[in-house]
């Protein structure tokens, strides 16, 4: 029997990681203020995800400037998208593979 | 988890000396105890993405009221150009002649008609709207709708003026043709970045215009099918899809 749980990511767990993942799937570069009013949470709290995500390779961040003001954009990377294909699928499977 | 399903495995053929029977344990046992919670779970997650994926890359507060708006301002203002355009035409067919006074009177009235039908149109689209974005909580002017007003105004500006460079030459007859296309083009371009069914509405003005070419001087009467009648069967229809409760 294959285990339908293979391909779930445990970066995942977290909902808002899901969130801005899901963001940036469908939005090729988003910046840090739209990511926070889309998923509806604090500053402090989205920053460590993002470095989470970082750090897992998943999201690349691209520092600019709007005249004097800092920009912060994200976008996806190539074995983020891998990963969050996988970890649909996974999910698609499981609810598949009961009924 | 594989390192548990190790360790148990290991222990289970202690006990039962029988990898296979191992493993089935192991697996039924895992499926009894996360299965239904899980299941949930991930259908749950899979709403959560699909709902923000498409909060965040299209601008779904679009309400139809806002085209069934916006197609009455239109019908009203083909009605007021016409009742314009045919008291004008009356008196001179009883005078006989016009003289470059009128004309340009005429103008003028026609232009503040066209001004003020596209403020009320604009006004009163943008209050449906704004009224459906609150109701879900959603901001008005956020990236999503940035993007939809940046991708509808390439084509409208460029149609404007287009049609302004083409007014330089007296050429009025392409007018109403020129101004359905390009905002049929808009729509359809539009229709990435905002509901997907407005790009049919988009089509049918694109073909109105077209066909227009070909019956030039009936300028008015397209305009009120494009702009009124179409605006306003189609918000009637997205109103329906979406927002009829």
């Amino acid at each position: 029997m294959k285990n339908p749980i293979t391909g779930l990511s445990k970066v995942f767990e977290s909902r808002i990681r899901l969130g801005v993942m899901s963001v940036l799937m469908v939005n090729e570069e988003v910046n840090f203020n739209d990511l926070k009013e889309i998923l509806e949470v604090t500053d402090g709290n989205l920053a460590t995800h993002l470095v989470n995500l970082e750090e897992n390779g998943f999201i690349k961040v691209h520092k600019g400037f709007i005249g004097k003001k800092t920009n912060t954009t994200y976008s996806v990377t190539k074995s983020g998208e891998k990963a969050f294909t996988d970890h649909i699928t996974a999910l698609e499977n499981m609810i598949k593979g009961v009924k | 988890m594989d390192v548990k399903l190790f360790a148990t495995s290991i222990w289970a053929k202690k006990v039962f000396g029988d990898m296979e029977k191992a493993y089935l344990l192991c697996d039924s046992k895992y499926f009894f105890m996360h299965e239904p919670n899980q299941q949930t779970d991930s259908l749950q997650d899979l709403k959560d993405i699909r709902r923000i994926m498409e909060r965040s890359s299209r601008f779904i507060s679009l309400s139809g009221l806002s085209g069934v708006a916006a197609g009455v301002c239109a019908l009203a203002g083909a009605f007021i150009s016409y009742s314009i355009l045919d008291n004008y035409y009356g008196e001179y067919n009883s005078s006989g002649f016009f003289s470059g006074d009128d004309f340009s009177r005429l103008k003028i009235k026609l232009l503040v008609v066209a001004a003020s039908v596209f403020v009320v149109a604009f006004a009163s689209s943008y209050y449906f709207t704004w009224r459906k974005a609150s109701k879900q909580g959603l901001p008005l002017w956020d990236h999503t709708s940035k993007r939809l007003a940046w991708n509808m105004l390439v084509p409208l500006a460029t149609g404007g003026a287009f049609i302004v460079g083409m007014l330089r030459y007296d050429i009025w007859a392409f007018v109403a043709p020129a101004s359905l296309i390009f905002y049929g083009l808009a729509l359809v371009n539009a229709s990435k970045y905002t509901l997907s069914e407005i790009r049919y509405l988009g089509y049918c003005e694109i073909v109105l215009g077209l066909i227009n070419i070909f019956f030039v001087g009936y300028g008015l009467w397209f305009w009120a099918i494009g702009f009124g009648i179409l605006h306003i069967i189609y918000g009637i229809s997205m109103w329906t899809k979406y927002e009829r409760k």
